[in-house]
Parts: structure tokens; sequence; C-alpha cells
């Protein structure tokens, strides 16, 4: 990232234009409405779903003593997981120069953002006792991994909050002017937040120099997150769980979710409000290339994590992984492997399949298998105790999610993407005034 | 209308004050009436009072705390109802001086499962709410099945206390592992830690909810459970706090238990009441720990499950369908 901004681009004509072609779809449109009422309906079901829990306990999931942890877990750490690519892409890439994430990165962190504000939440939603939540700020003991949880999201939330924020505050003075189709209420908001930013070249350096601290600061708050997640499975004894290696496959796995969660929105952004000037194809193949390198590395990762207990089969690793190789979840498990790792890589490797539609499908399909990846490391661990399941109800042998669980998993879901609609729908969705320098820095270059 | 009730008091002027004179003076005669036997009720419940609180008068002998034999009057005695902080506190101590210690004798279980529905009756649980269960056990194929009691072993090294984020679950100085009911938050993460599978969840409300509403709660007897957090063998600390032994330990006919204080190197026999030397028992038997590898340091030994003298029953699967 360049140390200073040149703010020629504001008398610039250039300006003008990329303004109104980001600007053009924020406002209230019809679609929105209808897309808004229908996530707000479905979500009063998943809430009342909430509420019959609230009511009559976790007995209304599917969820009993042996296996005590499952799919709202499990959508816990795919929600860490996914937040995670705020911090590859504006973080990591940016750092190094790479000057394609630009248009891209608003999009990771408004992923960053929605994703790690909802965790919490999907926790809150496997808690036996949701009201005693203050006791954790009360009464927390450091040496719980859920404290550390709790306040490493915490920091990485406020961080991705401030880096979408901070570059949004000369957007939002360009745009000030500019949004006369939007209601008034959006104007006066976009007054309020844009800080009374005057575009002086003082003003650009002092953001530069926060966002670098924040960039910087980020890397190790979101290596902290998902490792200390990963933590709350590898700090026990349990044969599937008890593994050194789960932070960094943890880590390299939030990547692969996050990549594609990132396409996926790209795709979306880019249709439906025809920014294929911004995010063009090139802008997917090199997604597509950082998909494929996420996955080679996660998939090194999976293979550690499988073959080496595979070939030892310890008495309590062997169930573990005769279950997943061929047993109860063997189905699951290869599909997500193949699916969802190995056949991407393959077709990611050709041109041809990093073009915008291909990529999104295969993204789809990447990111359904990361949610079901998460499933399989929570869940078959817990099917096999060290000791044997006796003497109790048939039903306490076997975890399967009810629809109330489901209900609520996607009710937090909905959040996240009632989130995103809303920060998509009301805000410029890729950063105007990056946009404009670029183009007349390459304009003056080329003058030259 | 007011016009009307003039007139007409008007006409009536006499009967009406002649009425009002005689209302007037039965008030007085009745408050004086009232006067005097009020007074003479109080004269009277004085003279009770006094009779009454003449020593002699039925009292009641009291063993006071520091040993000393007083009397009070039998009236005056009142319940003392343990305080709820009071309860949390001792609750969170422990006994001092004592390491408690638990011996099964793995020859003697033949699964009368007694221990169960002591332990289940004393803490409100379902039948299939497990403080203590037993299990069917066999190490490997060719080896002999046996039955295995497994309450919580209250590891000197707790998995499930390290891991819990409001110290709701706690390791006290006499070495037992307690949970409190009113601190969990019911993230379950104590589950996911322990390798003995001790712990349980109130999935829904617990069986006795009802009943025992309004009771106060103690720590060391789990009672009243709560909707929504864990629950786990306690050692019976509520008895021990007596002097007695855990309900486990007590109701099992075929003598399988031992408990006792490490720091006094005894244990008694919940059967027999004999009373063995705890290292001696150990060093004879070949007395062992479970799962001793993962560096727990349980506080529970097992005897192993030698030189039965009864048939081996296995009834896991019989079991499984009668309680599903």
């Amino acid at each position: 990232m360049a140390s200073e901004v040149n703010t020629d681009f504001l008398h610039d004509k250039k300006l003008d234009s990329i303004a109104a072609d980001i600007l053009r779809p924020v406002g209230i449109t019809q679609g929105f409405i209808i897309w808004m009422g229908f996530l707000g309906v479905s979500l009063l079901a998943c809430i009342y779903a909430y509420y019959i829990q609230f009511d009559k306990g976790l007995i209304v999931t599917g969820l009993r003593d042996y296996i005590s942890w499952g799919m709202y877990i499990a959508n816990f750490v795919f929600f860490v997981a996914t937040s995670l690519v705020g911090m590859l892409i504006s973080s990591v890439l940016g750092l190094i120069g790479f000057k394609w994430v630009k248009p891209i990165a608003r999009i990771a962190e408004i992923i960053a953002v929605a994703f790690a504000a909802i965790a919490g939440l999907v926790i809150v939603s496997d808690m036996g006792r949701p009201e005693r939540l203050p006791y954790v700020f009360m009464y927390g003991r450091i040496q719980s991994p859920i404290i550390w949880d709790v306040t490493v999201v915490t920091t990485y939330l406020v961080i991705s909050a401030l880096l979408y924020f901070l570059p949004l505050i000369p957007d939002l003075a360009i745009s000030k002017g500019r949004i006369g189709h939007t209601p008034k209420w959006l104007q006066a908001t976009y007054e309020i937040l844009s800080v009374n930013w005057k575009h002086t070249p003082q003003q650009y350096k002092i953001l530069l120099k926060a966002m670098r601290i924040l960039l910087i600061l980020i890397i190790p708050t979101a290596f902290a997150i998902h490792t200390v997640t990963s933590w709350l499975f590898a700090v026990t004894l349990r044969p599937g769980w008890d593994s050194t290696i789960f932070g960094p496959y943890f880590l390299t796995g939030a990547f692969v979710a996050g990549s594609a969660a990132v396409v996926i929105m790209m795709y979306f952004v880019r249709t439906n409000y025809k920014l294929d000037k911004y995010l063009t194809n090139y802008h997917f193949d090199m997604m597509g290339k950082l998909l494929v390198l996420v996955s080679i590395v996660y998939l090194y990762f999976n293979i550690n994590e499988y073959l080496l207990p595979a070939f030892k089969m310890k008495t309590a690793d062997a169930f573990h992984i005769h279950d997943l190789f061929v047993g109860e979840y063997a189905v699951m498990f290869w599909c997500v492997q193949l699916l969802g790792l190995i056949i991407p890589i393959i077709l990611l490797l050709f041109k041809i399949f990093r073009k915008p539609f291909s990529i999104l499908v295969i993204s789809i399909v990447v990111l359904i298998a990361a949610w079901f990846k998460r499933f399989l490391i929570v869940v078959p661990t817990q099917d096999h105790p060290f000791l044997p399941r006796q003497f109790v109800p048939g039903a306490w042998m076997m975890y399967h999610p009810t629809v109330i669980e489901t209900a609520i998993t996607v009710g937090t879901l909905l959040l996240v993407i009632i989130i995103i609609t809303l920060l998509v729908k009301f805000f410029p969705v890729i950063p105007i005034w990056e946009m404009a320098e670029e183009q007349t820095e390459n304009d003056e270059k080329s003058q030259e | 209308m007011s016009n009307n009730n003039i007139s007409t008091g008007q006409d009536n002027d006499h009967p009406e004050q002649e009425n009002g004179n005689s209302r007037r003076s039965f008030f007085k005669n009745l408050g004086l009436i009232g006067a005097t036997a009020a007074a003479g009720g109080a004269a009277i419940y004085s003279g009770y009072k006094y009779e009454e609180s003449k020593p002699g008068h039925d009292m009641v002998k009291v063993l006071t705390s520091d040993n000393r034999l007083i009397e009070v009057p039998r009236d005056q005695i009142k319940d003392v109802r343990v305080d709820h902080d009071k309860l949390q506190k001792q609750g969170r101590e422990g006994l001092k001086g004592h390491r408690f210690v638990m011996v099964i004798d793995l020859a003697k279980c033949r699964n009368a499962r007694k221990c169960i529905a002591a332990c289940q009756g004393a803490h409100h649980l379902r039948p299939y709410e497990y403080h203590i269960n037993t299990l069917v056990m066999q190490e490997s194929e060719n080896t002999a099945p046996y039955y295995m009691p497994k309450p919580c072993q209250h590891c000197d090294n707790p998995p499930c206390v390290a891991v819990c984020p409001v110290d709701a679950t706690f390791k006290r100085q006499d070495g037992i592992v307690l949970i409190d009911n009113e601190r969990c938050i019911g993230c379950r993460f104590c589950i996911a830690a322990c390798p003995y599978s001790a712990r349980l969840f109130h999935w829904e409300e617990p069986l006795m909810a009802e009943s025992d509403k309004g009771k106060e709660y103690n720590i060391e007897l789990n009672v009243p459970q709560r909707k929504g957090t864990i629950t786990k063998c306690l050692f019976s600390s509520d008895r021990l706090r007596e002097g007695k032994l855990p309900y486990c330990v007590s109701a099992c006919p075929n003598g399988v238990y031992y408990f006792g204080d490490e720091n006094q190197d005894a244990v008694t026999n919940g059967t027999t009441k004999e009373t063995y030397r705890l290292s001696e028992l150990l060093r004879v038997n070949a007395g062992y720990q479970l799962m001793p590898e993962l560096g727990t340091k349980p506080r529970v030994y097992y005897l192993p499950p030698k030189n039965r003298l009864f048939e081996f029953k296995d009834d896991r699967d019989q079991a499984h369908t009668e309680q599903s």
C-alpha cells in the first residue's frame, strides 16, 4: 500500500463516472424490499424456533450427553472460518502490494464483519443458559479457551469493522452530493458518517497510517481467532480432536471457505449491479488462483490429519478413522474431500474454469462442503468416547439434527445475509476513491 | 331530589333525634365494655406468658455447637434454615483435612444397580440420567467381560475444571470436583473435555423441577437440579459433611465399594462396614486407575475382576431397549 495518496483524482472527470457507476445500485429498490421482506419473514420463523428451544431447553435439538456439540458448534466454526478472509485479502495480499485486491477488499471486509458479528450469536444459540451470558464477563477464568475465544473474536470484529469503515469515509464524502436518488435519512447518514471529510492530503495521510496499523494488527488477531477456535477441540483428550496441527489445519481451511464466499459475493455484486467494469474476469481469474493455492495447502493439512492416525490405527483413533473412511460418515466425508477440495483444485488449475460463472459454481460447492467439513470435525469424534455408551435410550447413540435446530442454524445464516445486503445496498461496495486514484495514476503514467 | 329530602327531614325531625341519642349511648357502652375486656385479656395474657417463661415449664435440653447442654423453652425453638450463601461457601471450600478416595472392587460387582437407584433417588434424576453407571467392559476379544461401576473420577488434574469458562465446576481442598448449577452457563465444554463421560446435561426440565421449586439450592447435592446446566457425581459430599458414606456406597448389596480418606490411609466397605488400610488394599489386590496414561490423576481406584464367584450375564442390549 502506498504511503501517500495523490489527490489529483478529485479533479479528474473519471471520478464522476466511477462514482456514478458504483453509486447507481445504492438505495432502496423494489427488488431490495422484496428480498428483505423474504429474509425478514424467514427470519421470524427461525426466531420462533429459537423461542421454542429457549422455552423447552436443548431437548428440542438432536444433541444428547454423548454427542453434545453438533450443528451449532459446527456452524460457529464455519462462521469464524469464513470471516478470516477479510484478513487474507485486504491485509496479507494488500500489504504485499497486489493491486488486484483493491476492488475486492471491501467485499472481503463485509464478509468478515457479517460472519464475525453473528458468530457470537451462534454460540449463544448453543448455550443451555443463554441468559447467563454476562457470567462469562463477570466470572471469566482466564485459563478457559472459551474466554480466549470471546476476547479475540470481539477484537477481530472491532478491527474488521474499522477496516471496513475507515476507507469508506472518503467514499461517503465523495458520495454525499451524488446520491440524490436515495431517501433523505440515508443522505443524512452519509453526512454524519463522513465525519466532515475534506479530502486534504493530511487527512489521507492519517487515514493510510491508521489503515496500515490496523492491517498489521489484524493478522495476529485473525490467526488467534481461528487457532483458539481450533483449540476448543484440541485442548481435549479425545481421539480425533487431540491433534497438534489443529491450529494451522483450521486456519488454512478457513481461507478456503472465505475465498469461496468472496467469489460468490463478487459474482452477485457484479451481475446484480452491473459492475463488470470493476470486477473483471481478471479478478475472478486471480481469485480462482488464490482458491487453488489455499485449497492445496488445506489438502496438505488434511493428508497429515487423516493419514497418520490411519497408518497407526491406535484403538481409539481407529474407530474414528473407520467411521469417516468407510463407516457411518463415509459418504459425507468423501463428498466433502472430493467435491469440496480435490475436484475444485483440479478444475481451477485450468483457465477455462476460472471464468466468473464456472468459478461461482465451484465456489458454491466448496462453501457448502466447507460447512459439512466443520460438521465432520465436530460430530464424529464425540461418537467414540473412551468408555462404552450403555444403558441409555437408543436416541442417545446417534445424532440426528432436528428441524428446530436446523431452523435456528438457517436463521443465523439469514442474519449474515441481511447484514451483507444492508451494507451492500446502502453503501458503495467498491472503493470509489481507490478506483479513481488508480485510474488517474495509470493515466498520468501513460501520458508520461 | 335534594329538595324532597330536606322536606322529609323536617317532617320527621323528632324521631330522628331520639334515634341518634340511643345509638350514641349504645356505642358508648360498647366502648366501655370493649376497653375492659381488652385490659382483662392483656392481664390474663401477660400472666400466661409469665407462667410459660418460668423455668421447668416445657423446656427442651439442647446441645450447643460448643458442646454445652442448655435448656430452652420448646416454643422458642426455631428450625435453622441454612442460608444460601453459607451452603455455597461451605460447598466450594470442602471439608478441611480430608482427601476423599473411592475403591471399587470389580470382582464383586454383579450389576445389581442398587448404587444407581440410590444415587438417582438422592439427586432427583431420571432412570437414564447417571451420576454413576455400571458398564459392561471387555478389554479385548479373548478376555473375560466384567461389570464396572463408573462414577466421576474426581481427578486431581481435572480436564473439566480447566476448560470451564465461569468457574462453575471446581476442585475442592478435599479432592472432590463439584458443579455449581447456579453458575453453569451450559456450554458443555466440560462434557467434551471429560474422557470418562462422567457428566450429564439437563436437556429438559429436570425430573422433579415442579416439586423442588423453592427449595434452597445445595451445591453439595445439586438439588434442585436446573434445566440447561451440567450435573455429575458429587461423591455425595452432603453425606460426607454429616460423616456418612456416599449414597451408592451404602446402597451396594455386594460389597463392591470402599470409601474413605487418603490422609488417614483408611477406607470403609459400604456393605460390611469394615475398615481397611487403603495402601494395603491397593497393594494386595493390585489396584489400578482408569486410563492413567491421560494424566488426569483419578481419585477412584479399581480392584481387578479376579476370582469371581458368579456367572456373568451380558445384559447390555436388554437395557437399551428397556429404557429407550
